[in-house]
């Protein structure tokens, strides 16, 4: 089929942020035993609490075994092939950005995330981690100004502990899940917020993580604590450069929401996919879970997926509040040997709780992309209800999409919906475009992005522009 | 059969055209001119290749042309991508237009119009530009400025569907344009509309080829010849007092024509 064949032309990507900085690392030894785990504890110059947390968690990893029911086909990871810690060099303490390698700056320049005083982003706060460190954090002071702490969580570990050691791995507990157990024995840095009570977050902060380094895998770690009537929007975004050896990340998120407090979480995840034989990648393997603790809270994952070999993840919410709110808008797309299992558990614990699930899945090239979700409505869940949209749309012949929605409920007064819907690009609607003038790329491309509307209107307006964008880069046919 | 002498070029010329759909033949050899102003009608029973011709002239690529020639304003255009005969003039009006889920029709509707201004070298209308033309333009076919913010023909009745496609039709200012059963699944007042619309919408310059089961359209507009089309082959051409006959004959009538040649 001729059609066919220009569509997987059409689906080719190309990965523009696949270049490395060359810039000198201090690395530790490759393997993972108590001693990394005390080195890299030692190296931050941690308190006696968190250095504990972690060599329980290590404890907890090694007796637990590597989950496979995802049905995600993947060469056995070596952990001892791994180096758990990898940071630039630079002077031990940056008072301000002048002070920042310039080989850094320009990585983030050109990834689009300036950092500097004159060039950095007008409306959005950003923390960059690079491997496993934070470089910068911009509008620091600003923030201050309302209370809002933004930082690395490695210094919100010495300036704020007492927020660290009552919140951390209380929504996804160290021995939560084999990848989750790994990250807390092992993480390194990552973004910490907090909103203090009553404060609306005056612009959106954003977090943008860069893994350099081929053998080094990323573990980061966030978390997010919304006071009492507080709000704030976060963004993510994930590039990698193109290795052929695969690289691990395993990053756990926890956000917290006291009563009428609300967090809107927002990633783009661009990592390396690999190549069209399926040769390198990241696998991206991540926690990424919410508790809606106070009364009217609501916690709002939305999600553009687009990079990695694998994707393994389910942002979730535990509804615990009253009348707290939890959604989750997704959008993967897949291409060439990519696979994604994807999805979202809504707990539903307290009354009267909301939780909507808009997922929608695009599989190109001989990919697979599953959407996989826990609906469970517990035996308090009184009058509450769920709305789940699960959409998947194949292009080629070759693809896959599979959905698996799992649905619990104790709570006969509660309701819960689901509809599901797969379709394919048919090349009548290919025709039906171009045969009014619409190039064939532009076609596909339109009709993705048409698919996507429901979650695209659900990202923070810069973000939703970008994402547009960039799933039409992955469609794009042309080189460059 | 087209003997009378013309004073301009024709716009589009079939010449002995033969296609075929995973090697099973559909169009064995036929042959149609259309000059500037001219309308022509193509009739026939279903499965006699009426709809593939279409499809064919608009750039199917479902088709394989297995022999003979298409032109377009004298230019040979057997290979041209759909795209680039919109752009350059050429319109089909489907006989069952598309649904595209989550594209806006205003959205669509701009796109593609600026993509057959661009060929003309006109200049691209930015949202608020392309608002005004087409308001002007939804006067033609009687639509409501609310089909705009939907999705391309997503919901759309029958006739709205129709009426969607002449809308089109007035926005890309074709030089030919290829109507595919506009007419069927229409009410009388919709027929009136969309008859209307496509007549306000051609001139001197535009050639248009009606296809069609029904005397109705054709009393609405008045073709200037009927071809009657059997087993992938043009079997009769004659003027608009054919399709008469055929109306009261049935299309049995005709298969004496086939024995004749």
């Amino acid at each position: 089929m001729v059609n066919e064949n220009l569509v997987k032309d059409v689906v080719k990507e190309p990965y523009k942020y696949g270049f490395v900085t060359d810039i000198e690392t201090e690395k530790i030894a490759k393997g993972l035993n108590e001693d990394v785990i005390r080195l890299i504890s030692q190296k931050k110059e941690e308190p006696k609490y968190l250095l504990d947390f972690r060599l329980k968690a290590f404890k907890k990893w090694q007796k637990m075994e590597e989950p496979d029911w995802a049905g995600l086909g993947y060469k056995q990871i070596d952990y001892q092939d791994i180096i758990y810690y990898s940071a630039p060099k630079q002077k031990e303490k940056i008072s301000s950005l002048d002070e920042v390698d310039p080989k850094l700056l320009e990585t983030f320049d050109k990834l689009g995330i300036p950092l500097t005083e004159q060039k950095k982003l007008t409306n959005v706060a950003v923390d960059a981690v690079f491997d496993s460190v934070s470089i910068a954090t911009t509008f620091r002071e600003e923030l201050a100004e309302h209370g809002v702490i933004f930082c690395s969580i490695s210094e919100a570990v010495k300036n704020h502990s007492d927020l660290i050691e009552k919140y951390l791995g209380t929504v996804v507990p160290a021995s939560d899940n084999y990848f989750a157990a790994l990250n807390s024995a092992v993480f390194s840095d990552g973004s910490f917020v907090y909103i203090p009570k009553g404060v609306t977050c005056p612009m959106d902060l954003s977090s943008y993580f860069r893994i350099n380094s081929g053998d080094s895998g990323q573990f980061e770690r966030t978390l997010i604590i919304a006071e009492e009537a507080s709000s704030v929007s976060y963004l993510e975004g994930c590039t990698a450069p193109m290795f052929d050896t695969n690289t691990l990340h395993a990053a756990v998120v926890e956000l917290i929401a006291l009563d009428d407090a609300s967090i809107k979480y927002s990633t783009v995840q661009n990592w390396y996919a690999g190549d069209e034989e399926g040769i390198g990648g990241i696998f991206n393997f991540v926690t990424k879970r919410g508790k809606c603790l106070g009364k009217r809270s609501k916690i709002s994952w939305s999600q553009v997926e687009t990079g990695s070999a694998i994707t393994w993840k389910y942002p979730s919410c535990l509804l615990l509040g009253e009348e707290s709110v939890g959604e989750f808008y997704s959008v993967a797309l897949t291409n060439n040997l990519q696979q994604a299992d994807t999805g979202t558990k809504m707990i539903h614990i307290g009354p009267k709780t909301k939780s909507t699930i808009v997922s929608k899945g695009i599989s190109a090239g001989n990919s697979k992309n599953s959407y996989r979700g826990l609906v469970k409505m517990g035996t308090k869940a009184t009058g509450s209800r769920n709305y789940s949209q699960c959409d998947s749309m194949l292009i080629g012949d070759q693809a896959s999409a599979n959905t698996f929605p799992y649905i619990k409920s104790q709570q006969p007064n509660s309701e819960i919906e689901h509809e599901a819907s797969t379709c394919r690009i048919s090349e009548d609607q290919l025709f039906y475009l171009q045969s009014r003038g619409i190039e064939f790329e532009e076609a596909v491309s339109m009709m993705v992005s048409g698919f996507c509307r429901d979650v695209f209107n659900q990202l923070p307006m810069e973000f939703a522009a970008e994402a547009d964008k960039l799933l039409a880069l992955k469609l794009e046919g042309s080189v460059g | 059969m087209q003997s009378k002498m013309k004073e301009s070029d024709p716009i589009l010329e079939v010449e002995n055209l033969s296609a075929s759909t995973d090697n099973l033949p559909i169009l064995k050899g036929v042959s149609l001119t259309v000059y500037p102003g001219e309308i022509h009608a193509i009739m026939g029973r279903n499965g006699c290749g009426k709809s593939t011709l279409s499809k064919i002239i608009a750039g199917h690529p479902s088709y394989n042309i297995t022999n003979g020639d298409i032109k377009f304003l004298g230019d040979n255009i057997n290979s041209l991508e759909p795209e680039e005969r919109s752009q350059s003039g050429i319109f089909l009006g489907f006989q069952y237009p598309i649904e595209i889920p989550g594209v806006s029709n205003l959205e669509f509707l701009r796109v593609s119009t600026n993509a057959r201004r661009k060929f003309l070298n006109k200049e691209e209308l930015d949202t608020f530009d392309f608002e005004e033309l087409v308001k002007e333009k939804l006067e033609i076919v009687k639509m409501d400025h609310a089909f705009l913010s939907r999705s391309v023909n997503q919901g759309f009745s029958g006739g709205e569907k129709k009426r969607n496609e002449i809308l089109q039709m007035a926005l890309l200012e074709p030089k030919i344009a290829i109507l595919d059963e506009t007419d069927s699944g229409l009410d009388i007042d919709a027929l009136r509309i969309v008859a209307s619309g496509i007549k306000k919408i051609s001139n001197a310059q535009t050639g248009i080829i009606l296809i069609t089961h029904y005397q109705r359209l054709l009393d609405e507009i008045k073709p200037n010849y009927v071809h009657v089309m059997s087993d992938g082959q043009i079997i009769k051409t004659g003027e608009s007092d054919l399709a008469l006959e055929l109306e009261e004959k049935g299309y049995e009538w005709t298969d004496n024509f086939i024995k004749e040649t």
